[in-house]
């Protein structure tokens, strides 16, 4: 295989996967909380990244699937009962996944700037149903007051109530949804959806019915933006419209291409960094009274990190390898190596 | 006479007000080489993207092997045996010369829902690939990226990836375009070789090459067929020599 999302550096996941399962002994909980609120990011972006690094879809409304699932998980959940968490999670996820098939069946029939206009059209049209309407409270958003618990013949094997179980938990569910991608993008179905992100006309020209190829990467997408949003919903306990705003959803595009779209690390690392980021500016203890306007150093150092940066953080390796094998070009042809 | 295997009555195809395909029938037959000849702008290309579906909303009827495949989609088309190369080269640049050509053929094997194992690892798209890059001359330039490869390994490219997805029916919009002079010869080896169990539409600029290897020849102005007969009586064909072989023969 020679695709770039093959030649994943099993090495760099490995190491972050043991990183991150030491931190809650390094680390204050405070910490532990940031990363989980991280982690869950980070699924979001790695579901964004399906479909803007793998199949060339730039979704500019993917928060709606997140905040679907969120609604979903608060609004069905039992008042005063602990409501079965495979159950929850999977009602969440076929929710966020069949708001995916409509709005997919749709907007796949435009493209390019089209595309991510509808697509923001749509994930508008979620936000102002949950923030105008009484379906989830309003603007003020709903609690989802007892968290789900799993539990096999009368045992409880974690309880989410824990905020390190919660960690472990999410860690889990961004391993597996890595592993998933990874698999995803080297199998058939992968390596057609990267051929209809080159060159569709000859996908369909082969024999490919390209319309469903994309409807299956778009609702699979939604749905793993709904194993995001599904665990936001259930970490605080608490969901708003907000969940499903365009900053949402251009916070997530900002991680794929700040992390380097078209590598599925490239997702992880750029949730990181824009979470991280955003900490860093806005925290007094650095900034002092400047720490106000983060957002504005926020903006600049996004706007450089993209001018300077055009493959994202992951892409420096390749940037730096390119170059020197310029440089060595140019060496050569001039005369100027001593071999 | 031989087996018909792709039959097209009265197809039309407008644009707006310009009428680029004009009540246009052919037939075309396995074992048979079927030229289709005429100035740019004479809808040659145009006829092929209403053959495969690529281009909807055409009047007139498409049939394979019998059937009236009028409204099927291009990827349906595409399945059940209609092949086709493209005039501009049109291949996936960042891949490979091999996945270009697997890809392809993996539209013949897609399961997609078989996620545990890798696309390289597919033995059936694999063998598809290897057999028609064989055929198509690029054996040796397997792992070389597609879009860094010269114009005409790149046209060989486009039949191969046309060949790897197994077609009944070649359409091949000009092939030998950009060709170089022992590439057009390995080329048309090639098609006369595939012609035995194929049908062929072959569109071409390259005169001597289209009467050296076809059976039947098409001409098209202006979206309408001039003539068809054998290649001997299209070249004495007064009409096809005002036309467009410039008189001078």
């Amino acid at each position: 295989m020679r695709f770039r999302f093959a030649r994943l550096p099993m090495a760099f996941a490995l190491f972050a996967l043991v990183a991150l399962a030491a931190l809650p002994w390094l680390a204050t909980p405070y910490m532990v909380d940031l990363t989980t609120k991280i982690m869950i990011m980070a699924i979001f972006a790695l579901s964004l990244e399906l479909l803007v690094g793998g199949t060339g879809l730039v979704s500019f409304g993917h928060a709606a699937y997140f905040g679907v699932a969120a609604y979903a998980a608060a609004l069905l959940a039992p008042k005063y009962d602990a409501a079965s968490l495979p159950l929850l999670f999977a009602i969440a996820v076929l929710a966020a996944g069949a708001y995916a098939l409509v709005v997919g069946a749709l907007v796949l029939r435009t493209r390019g700037i089209y595309f991510i206009m509808v697509t923001l059209a749509f994930a508008q049209m979620a936000y102002y149903i949950f923030h105008d309407t009484k379906v989830g409270g309003g603007s003020d958003g709903v609690y989802l007051n007892i968290k789900p618990e799993l539990t096999i013949l009368g045992w409880k094997p974690f309880n989410l109530d824990n905020g390190l179980h919660f960690y472990f938990f999410t860690l889990v569910l961004l391993a597996a949804v890595f592993v998933f991608l990874t698999l995803l993008l080297r199998s058939r179905f992968g390596c057609a959806l990267a051929g209809i992100r080159v060159n569709e006309t000859r996908m369909r020209a082969a024999g490919f019915p390209t319309y469903s190829y994309k409807l299956a990467a778009f609702v699979l997408a939604g749905m793993l933006a709904g194993v995001a949003g599904f665990l936001f919903a259930a970490k605080d306990g608490f969901v708003n419209p907000e969940l499903l705003s365009w900053h949402q959803s251009g916070a997530v595009l900002l991680m794929v291409i700040l992390g380097g779209a078209g590598r599925l690390h490239g997702a992880v690392v750029g949730a990181f960094a824009l979470t991280l980021l955003q900490e860093a500016f806005a925290s007094e203890a650095i900034f002092g009274s400047f720490a106000k306007h983060w957002q504005l150093l926020l903006g600049a150092t996004i706007i450089l990190a993209v001018a300077l940066l055009p493959e994202g953080l992951t892409g420096v390796a390749d940037e730096i390898r390119a170059w020197r094998l310029r440089r060595r070009d140019a060496g050569q042809s001039a005369g100027a190596t001593d071999a | 006479m031989r087996e018909v295997l792709l039959r097209a009555t009265a197809i039309s195809k407008t644009f707006g007000g310009l009428i680029a395909v004009d009540n246009v029938s052919l037939e075309l037959r396995r074992g048979e080489i079927h030229a289709l000849i005429g100035t740019n702008g004479a809808g040659k290309s145009t006829l092929i993207n209403v053959l495969t579906g690529e281009l909807r909303g055409a009047n007139g009827r498409v049939e394979l092997d019998g059937q009236d495949i009028s409204a099927w989609p291009q990827h349906r088309r595409a399945r059940a045996g209609l092949g086709r190369s493209y005039q501009r080269t049109n291949i996936f640049p960042g891949f490979t010369v091999f996945e270009n050509c697997r890809l392809a053929a993996q539209a013949g094997h897609q399961r997609p829902w078989s996620l545990a194992q890798a696309a390289g690892r597919c033995a059936v798209s694999g063998g598809a690939a290897q057999r028609a890059l064989r055929l198509a001359g690029l054996e040796g330039h397997e792992h070389r990226l597609a879009g860094i490869m010269a114009h005409g390994q790149q046209r060989q490219l486009e039949i191969a990836m046309c060949l790897a997805t197994a077609p009944r029916v070649l359409l091949l919009d000009e092939p030998l375009a950009g060709m170089g002079a022992e590439e057009t010869v390995r080329m048309l080896e090639l098609l006369q070789g595939l012609q035995a169990d194929h049908a062929i539409l072959l569109v071409e600029h390259d005169m001597d090459a289209v009467f050296r290897v076809s059976s039947q020849v098409t001409v098209m102005v202006d979206g309408k067929v001039l003539a068809s007969a054998a290649p001997e009586a299209i070249r004495a064909n007064p009409a096809v020599q005002q036309a467009y072989l410039g008189g001078a023969q």
